[in-house]
């Protein structure tokens, strides 16, 4: 394994952490659109000199979808939704990041104990379990609907990394497969956080009370 | 080697103020301070008499003199760079040398707390709760650097063997690097933890704990602050250039170079970002332990 | 062990003397304190002797006793702890002849003085009992003793509910030691004789383990079993108090050390069971520490801390030997022995010093005092050593144990295989963070009581307490400030039992004695080094100062009105940041705000207080159910005597029906 793979790797565990201590939104979803630059960037550097054209157009595809597609659309949700600025987390940022850190180093203990047959898979391995983790993390511990996307699309990010343990990468089919999904589910996810916004606006609270059971 | 280098921070150290001001003017389009400010500060300071406080004691008096006799001590632990040693160098002296630090710390504090002043007292309050996040960080990075090394003397883990480590253990080792990095920031009581330029203000730290010293006193803390901020910038030097030369002037003057560049990267560093707001502080701290925690597992593992 | 002997004799025959001369002041004030003084000289001679002689000497008694012999040894490991449980309270029973005369006219010394010296008896014959009768009856009349001297002031009720809390925990120690004595007994070992090895289990070692835990670091103070000490030290009068933080808690050290010899070699989780806890104790103890409000509170938790730095550095001692490895093994054990001599020293000096303070203004409260240094300038001299020997920075005492932990933990976390190097790392993050957080606690222990101006009007009429109190305190500060510039002669006193602690390790015991001796010496002379550097930089501004202007003026406060009192910083505002960074780990902060009201605003307070955490989070709730439980049956007692006599019948049937079904 080359040093820049192992950087790119390590950079996307960073990224995750960033995701999870970011205290404005929008900086968290330009930290995920940042991820999935580097995850676009991952397949060609593992693969080394057996780079056909289908590896190429496959990362470019991914680095449109994660980097481009679904960061505009969520910037655009919350744009649309005026959604609050903040992050509005339930476990303290510092806590958060204690938590990251654990986790992480778990992961990446972990990873050397298991027996997947890959070349140079610890590091692989681990910051794919990792990045995993972390979204996992992102999603319980914050209160938006938005980073609960941003949590779903970080997990997203951690398979992506473990397709690359497969020699050749995951075939192109499943993991356009999981892309599409993904995709699917952002998008739902999007417009529901949207119509819900749109909905509680012009709801008097006596309304809302009644909702409780 | 190890005594000239000494001798040799001992002179150089009030550049590096100079440099980090100078560096931060230029980055703003201005032409800034001279080099050589603190150097004449230094001068003035000491042709003068003193005042002291009449509510304070011995106590007070006593502060810059622990202060600077402590972190001149510590230097004495610091391999200057470029691989050389320092002039004391024994197993675990990283631990001493950390502990000097906190000495010194602790001088400072209570000298503080000696005036009875409520702003000083706010300042005090301030360094030893960032303190405590900033000492397991440096710790926990120059364990890293031991871990890659094998060897738990500051001196022969950044000596000879560290290229080798960095050929194995290269991420972990600028992890540890940037996290290494933060706690010197911190520990100097730079931005973004502290703005050494702002008096008077309800957000500082350092500067304010010393607003009652004057004269030959203000000297002395002045100059154990740029001591201090050499110590530190030659290990993160020492870590991240790990050139090594044959002849001893190659080498002075790839250590030099090395920490006058730490002290331009502060430089940088203080014209790029703000100082942060005190509650996001503590987040920056644990953020740099983690990621030196994270190092550690990387050089566990790997 | 004649001098043992006869140190033993000297204390009965004064404490038995004092409470003979019961009310008359005068006497049992010299008889008991003279007997604590000689005795204590006679016994530190003892102890020296056991550690500088190569074989250890026994006394056995021929008579039967239940579970074994009676049966007395000094050994090197003994003999290191005997030595600090002689001197030290030899030196408190000084101040305590000082301390106590405000109460001549009130209560019976004679009482105290023979609690005081049999309690001081009692700890060194815990330390040489090997027969488990022995030793379990000196355990039992430590604890009673101490229990009388807790609760000296029986008059006030905090005093009360503050024995009881430790009267029910040192009594839940002891059970679980019972336990302890009986498997250990019918494994065929005793506190002399190691289990043999056919008669154990492959459980049973563990089990013992454990129990030995819980029993001894019961009274170590040992989170979560610490929760009696930050209650039971406060209130005793001072020189108890010094006596009980700075030796009778090492005893449970001492329990846990001396059971581990006895159980075979160590499997790794009982290292890192100790180091867990040790870690544990050590976070909540100087955290808990930092957010008290009253002096001795304070320093009860420190000594929490210190006690966790002990069991760390016995965790990773016995992780060594479980490891194989020499250096780590020798350098835990070396810095939990050391430790706990310098603790011992520091911790005395510095309960002695808040009673002092306590005796001058009346209260111990941060919040009120401030300013003593100039109405008390010893106490104030004293009080700053022994904070840096707490605070554990050069050149006092603290650091050189807290360096060779240090060393042992960076040794594991550099160059040994993983389930070295974690918990080693552990080690290291934990002690970064406690050394900041206590060096915090220091400064606010000193600076709250003895810098700045008077808070409240007890600190402004502070007089200095009378010399047979300084005396004392001045030689232990002189002990602290000796071991604090020559660390290798603390070391030389405590190596050889750290050469037996870790003798499972393997090959490579002479080469890590010297490793740890070497990094003694370099503590010894970064601390003289620091010394003759400060003279210099003082020497330097004198020079630079003669014949200048030297002025004096008001404290610069901005422009505002300058050195009010009341606008100090105190303790609590001190710490107010990082306590409330570590609110999810002190859950139990209460903060009291009274906020400023309308436009001229004139009165608005803060106030934190942070009881013990495991003590409202865990203790209470167990122990509220558990008297839920044992309430109902009291609905059986219901005061009528027809119900009585209804109650004599049915049990006379019952008995009759169960004898009739026994006879068939």
């Amino acid at each position: 394994m080359t040093s820049a793979t192992s950087i790119c790797l390590i950079l996307v565990v960073l990224l995750s952490v960033g995701v999870l201590s970011a205290t404005r939104l929008a900086t968290s979803i330009r930290l995920v659109a940042a991820q999935g630059v580097v995850l676009g960037i991952l397949p060609p550097l593992v693969l080394g000199g057996r780079v056909g054209l289908h590896v190429v157009a496959f990362a470019a595809g991914a680095i449109a979808i994660k980097a481009v597609l679904m960061p505009w659309l969520l910037l655009r949700a919350m744009r649309e939704a005026e959604v609050r600025r903040e992050a509005e987390p339930f476990i303290g940022f510092s806590a958060s990041l204690l938590l990251a850190g654990l986790l992480a180093g778990a992961a990446f203990l972990l990873a050397d104990e298991l027996p997947i047959p890959a070349p140079d898979a610890p590091l692989l391995v681990g910051s794919a379990l990792a990045t995993l983790a972390i979204g996992a993390l992102v999603m319980v511990s914050r209160k938006k609907a938005v980073t609960q996307v941003l949590g779903y699309l970080l997990v997203e990010n951690g398979i992506f990394l473990f397709g690359q343990t497969v020699a050749g990468g995951m075939p192109t089919l499943v993991e356009l497969g999981i892309l599409l999904d993904v995709l699917v589910g952002v998008f739902v996810m999007g417009i529901a956080i949207f119509h819900i916004n749109r909905e509680f606006d012009h709801m008097s609270v006596p309304e809302l009370k009644a909702l409780r059971d | 080697m190890g005594l000239a280098a000494y001798a040799l921070a001992l002179v150089l150290a009030p550049l590096l103020p100079g440099v980090v001001g100078r560096t931060r003017a230029l980055m703003a389009g201005r032409q800034g301070a001279p080099l050589l400010q603190l150097y004449r500060d230094l001068g003035r300071l000491l042709r003068k008499g003193a005042v002291y406080s009449r509510q304070s004691t011995l106590i007070f008096r006593a502060g810059p003199v622990v202060l600077l006799a402590a972190v001149a001590l510590a230097l004495l632990l610091v391999p200057p760079g470029g691989g050389a040693r320092a002039a004391v160098a024994f197993p675990a002296d990283l631990v001493v040398f950390v502990a000097l630090l906190a000495l010194a710390r602790f001088a400072t504090v209570l000298a503080a707390l000696d005036t009875g002043s409520s702003l000083e007292g706010m300042g005090a309050s301030r360094e030893l709760f960032f303190a405590a996040l900033t000492e397991p960080a440096l710790l926990l990075a120059l364990v890293v650097v031991a871990r890659a090394s094998g060897h738990v003397s500051l001196s022969a883990m950044l000596g000879g063997e560290l290229p080798a480590a960095w050929a194995r253990h290269g991420v972990a080792l600028g992890l540890a690097a940037l996290a290494l990095f933060v706690a010197v920031l911190a520990e100097n009581a730079r931005v973004p933890v502290d703005d050494p330029a702002t008096h008077l203000e309800l957000t500082m730290i350092h500067e304010v704990m010393v607003l009652d010293h004057s004269g030959p006193d203000l000297a002395l803390i002045e100059y154990a602050a740029a001591l201090k901020l050499w110590a530190t910038s030659a290990l993160v030097a020492s870590l991240v250039v790990p050139v090594r030369a044959d002849a001893a002037w190659l080498t002075a003057l790839v250590a030099t170079a090395g920490v006058l560049g730490v002290a331009v990267a502060i430089g940088m560093v203080e014209s790029a970002m703000a100082r942060l707001r005190l509650e996001r502080v503590p987040q920056l701290l644990v953020g740099a332990g983690v990621l030196a925690a994270f190092a550690l597992v990387l050089v566990v593992a790997g | 062990m004649i001098l043992f002997l006869a140190a033993l004799g000297v204390l009965l025959a004064g404490g038995l003397g004092a409470a003979l001369a019961g009310r008359r002041a005068a006497l049992a004030t010299a008889l008991g304190a003279g007997g604590a003084l000689l005795g204590g000289g006679l016994g530190a001679a003892a102890a020296l002797a056991g550690i500088l002689e190569r074989s250890s000497t026994t006394l056995s008694v021929g008579w039967g006793a239940p579970f074994g012999t009676i049966e007395l040894n000094i050994d090197v490991l003994s003999a290191v702890f005997l030595l600090p449980t002689f001197l030290v309270p030899a030196l408190a029973a000084i101040y305590g002849a000082g301390y106590l005369q405000h109460w001549r006219h009130t209560r019976s010394l004679g009482g105290a003085w023979f609690a005081y010296d049999v309690l001081v008896a009692s700890m060194a014959l815990v330390l040489a009992a090997r027969g488990t009768l022995v030793f379990l009856v000196a355990w039992e009349v430590m604890a009673l003793a101490s229990f009388l001297l807790v609760t000296f002031e029986h008059e006030r009720l905090e005093v009360r509910r503050a024995g009881w809390i430790y009267l029910v925990a040192t009594h839940l120690g002891t059970a679980a030691l019972l336990v302890f004595f009986l498997l250990l007994g019918g494994a065929g070992g005793d506190f002399r004789t190691p289990i043999s090895g056919q008669g154990a289990s492959a459980v049973l070692p563990g089990a013992l383990f454990l129990l030995a835990l819980v029993g001894f670091g019961t009274k170590a103070g040992l989170a979560p079993l610490h929760v009696w000490l930050p209650e039971a030290h406060p209130v005793a009068p001072s020189h108890v108090s010094a006596v009980m933080s700075g030796v009778m808690i090492e005893t449970g050290i001492y329990g846990i050390l001396r059971a581990t010899l006895l159980l075979g070699p160590p499997p790794w989780w009982w290292g890192a069971c100790l180091l867990g806890i040790g870690v544990v104790s050590t976070l909540v103890g100087v955290l808990l520490a930092l957010a008290q409000q009253d002096l001795k509170r304070l320093l009860a938790y420190s000594s929490v801390e210190h006690v966790g730095i002990m069991a760390m550095g016995g965790g990773l001692g016995l992780l060594g030997v479980a490891g194989g490895n020499t250096l780590v093994a020798l350098l835990g054990f070396s810095a939990a022995l050391l430790h706990m001599l310098n603790h011992s020293l520091f911790k005395a000096l510095l309960f002695l010093a808040a009673g002092a303070v306590k005796h001058a203004t009346g209260t111990l409260a941060l919040d009120r005092l401030g300013g003593l240094l100039r109405r008390m300038r010893d106490t104030g001299a004293v009080m700053l050593a022994g904070t840096l020997g707490a605070a554990a920075l050069p050149p006092l005492n603290g650091f050189a144990g807290e360096l060779l932990l240090f060393a042992a933990a960076l040794a594991a976390a550099a160059n040994a295989p993983l389930e070295l190097a974690g918990p080693g790392t552990l080690v290291l993050i934990t002690l970064g963070l406690a050394g900041a957080l206590a060096a915090a606690a220091g400064v606010k222990a000193f600076g709250a009581v003895f810098l700045g101006q008077p808070r409240g009007p007890e600190a402004l009429a502070a007089r200095e307490v009378k010399s047979p109190m300084r005396v004392p305190m001045h030689l232990l500060a002189a002990g602290c400030v000796a071991l604090g510039l020559f660390p290798a002669l603390g070391l030389v006193l405590v190596a050889r039992a750290a050469v037996v602690l870790a003798d499972g390790a393997g090959p490579g015991m002479m080469v890590a004695v010297d490793a740890a001796l070497g990094l003694a010496r370099r503590a010894g002379y970064a601390a003289l080094a620091l010394l003759v550097l400060a003279s210099l930089v003082a020497l330097l501004r004198r020079l630079l100062l003669r014949g200048r202007s030297v002025g004096a003026a008001d404290t610069w406060a901005c422009g505002y009105e300058g050195a009010v009192p009341r606008a100090q910083y105190t303790g609590s505002s001190l710490v107010q940041p990082a306590v409330a960074f570590f609110k999810p780990v002190l859950t139990s902060t209460r903060p009291a705000v009274v906020p400023p009201t309308g436009f001229h605003p004139a009165a608005a307070s803060f106030r934190a207080d942070t009881p013990d955490v495991f003590r409202h989070g865990f203790w209470q709730p167990v122990f509220r159910r558990l008297a839920g439980w044992l309430e109902r049956p009291r609905a059986l007692q219901h005061g009528s005597t027809h119900l009585y006599l209804l109650y004599i019948f049915v049990t006379l049937l019952a008995l009759l029906a169960y004898m009739r079904g026994w006879s068939r």
